[in-house]
């Protein structure tokens, strides 16, 4: 029977090619769920769930909680905002007290890395890594993948160019991560000054020259420029940035191949992609958030299978 | 483990064939029913009735639908074998539809009740009814009855009724299977 091999999921490096072939069979059911005219089924009546943003989230945050509505858990939000960590009370403190609430499952976004792993040694509950700092961001990875295998059959053998924001984005790490283990060749493409030195270690080249990157994938992720988590200039303007880098209907009629385009949000129109890309039939955007809600359900409903009572 | 045949292929095909027409003898020309075959194992029951209705008995237009009740189970967490989903197929609307839920073997009554949950996601029903192959009596965990059955059958715990069709096992045929 199957089950995943891991008791949390704190990123892709701890999964292998079995769980994400399960979670993407499991999601599949609960794509169809979510398209019937009554998209809630009951398997987790008893299952309390509580979403802990320590760091700003809009569509992250509402599909977990739309995922877990959908399957019927009970759902208990906290940002850091709104909260006593504003007063000085440590993770552990905080999540402990929520935790004797009596919650099943936690889903958290923390600016640290490794927040999530260290969360799962301390305290008693389901971890769901929703984005730890630049580290991982597991479920957008699953995601992205579960939609290149919705429009392209396969993941196995194809080739995806992740642009932009390298060195500040955990959507790139995971991603890779994920790809490859699928079989996937990635390559980056975006400025020296974003891509991360370590990144050849993770067998990924790096491209400099946008078209030539284009030319040579079947899919293109793009990522933001995370300009909050820059302390220093990383490049000398967004004008030259989008020159070189943004991703345009010009450039993509140059190929002569058509492109899949995908994009995890939020999207700046105009910088790193126009919005005749953005919104084009080539675009799969908008499939990505949708499918973000049924593989959230599928990750969500075999980590609670796995919570004895 | 011992067994004995509890129907042969030529008392199935006898039984299918009298469960069509109490079928057409409630629902008529079924312009207003549905049959709904619950995955994994009533969905072969399922396509050989309506595969009877349509070829013997020229039903026209007979929707049949295939309906998965992993996510409405009462024993998710409870089992220590995980759940395995099927696909759920049912391209119509449910809504004041007469409602025939199928399944080969009626047992504790809960995977009819999850049934029950679950077609009501797709609307509400005018009428629900239940056929199954076997009825196994006295074995009810809930008060569910079937408006038609197969045979019905008198059998311990320690035995278990097994369906075997030609689509999964070369031959139509239902055991008494006894764990000695």
């Amino acid at each position: 029977m199957k089950q995943l091999s891991v008791d949390h999921l704190l990123g892709i490096k701890y999964l292998n090619k079995n769980d994400i072939d399960l979670i993407f069979e499991t999601a599949d059911h609960f794509k169809e769920v979510i398209n019937r005219p009554i998209k809630k089924v009951p398997s987790l009546r008893d299952i309390t769930i509580a979403n802990l943003f320590f760091e700003n989230s809009t569509r992250t945050k509402l599909s977990f909680e739309l995922a877990e509505k959908r399957l019927s858990a009970d759902v208990i939000n906290f940002s850091a905002s709104q909260s006593s960590v504003k007063k000085g009370e440590t993770l552990i403190d905080t999540v402990n007290n929520i935790l004797s609430m009596k919650v099943d499952i936690v889903v958290m976004r923390h600016p640290n890395v490794g927040a999530g792993v260290f969360l799962s040694k301390h305290v008693d509950a389901k971890i769901i890594n929703a984005g730890d700092g630049t580290h991982e961001h597991p479920t957008q990875a699953l995601l992205d993948s579960y939609s290149i295998r919705e429009k392209l059959g396969t993941v196995k053998g194809k080739k995806i160019v992740i642009i932009g924001d390298v060195l500040h984005s955990r959507v790139a790490l995971s991603n890779i991560f994920a790809l490859q283990l699928q079989g996937a060749k990635v390559k980056v493409c975006g400025p020296t000054t974003l891509i991360p030195k370590y990144i050849s270690s993770l067998g990924v080249e790096v491209e400099t020259d946008l078209k030539k990157a284009l030319a040579w994938c079947d899919v293109a992720n793009v990522l933001r420029v995370q300009h909050e988590r820059m302390d220093i200039k990383y490049f000398p303007s967004t004008r030259e940035y989008t020159q070189l880098f943004g991703i345009n209907q010009q450039v993509l009629d140059s190929l002569d191949k058509k492109i899949v385009i995908m994009h995890p949000g939020p999207i700046n129109r105009g910088v790193e992609i126009t919005s005749d890309v953005a919104d084009s039939n080539n675009s799969i955007i908008l499939n990505q958030v949708e499918n973000g809600v049924a593989v959230r359900m599928a990750v969500i409903y075999l980590l609670a299978q796995q919570i004895k009572r | 483990m011992s067994s004995k045949v509890l129907l042969n292929s030529k008392e199935i095909e006898i039984i299918l064939h009298r469960l069509a027409c109490q079928l057409i003898e409630n629902h008529h020309d079924f312009s207003n029913t549905v049959l709904i075959g619950l995955q994994p194992r009533g969905t072969y029951l399922a396509n050989r009735l309506k595969d009877i209705l349509t070829n013997h008995y020229h039903i026209k237009d007979l929707k049949l639908g295939l309906l998965d009740i992993t996510f409405y189970r009462d024993d998710f967490r409870r089992r220590d074998a995980p759940l395995d989903a099927n696909s759920t197929e049912i391209d119509f609307l449910i809504e004041n539809k007469n409602v025939v839920l199928i399944d080969d073997v009626l047992f504790s009554g809960r995977s009819i009740r999850a049934g029950l949950s679950a077609i009501n996601d797709f609307g509400r029903p005018n009428l629900v009814e239940l056929l199954v192959l076997i009825d196994r009596r006295f074995s009810r965990h809930l008060p569910i009855q079937p408006n038609y059955k197969g045979r019905q059958v008198d059998a311990i715990n320690q035995e278990k009724v097994k369906v075997c069709w030609t689509e999964t096992h070369n031959e139509d045929v239902v055991y008494l299977e006894h764990n000695t």
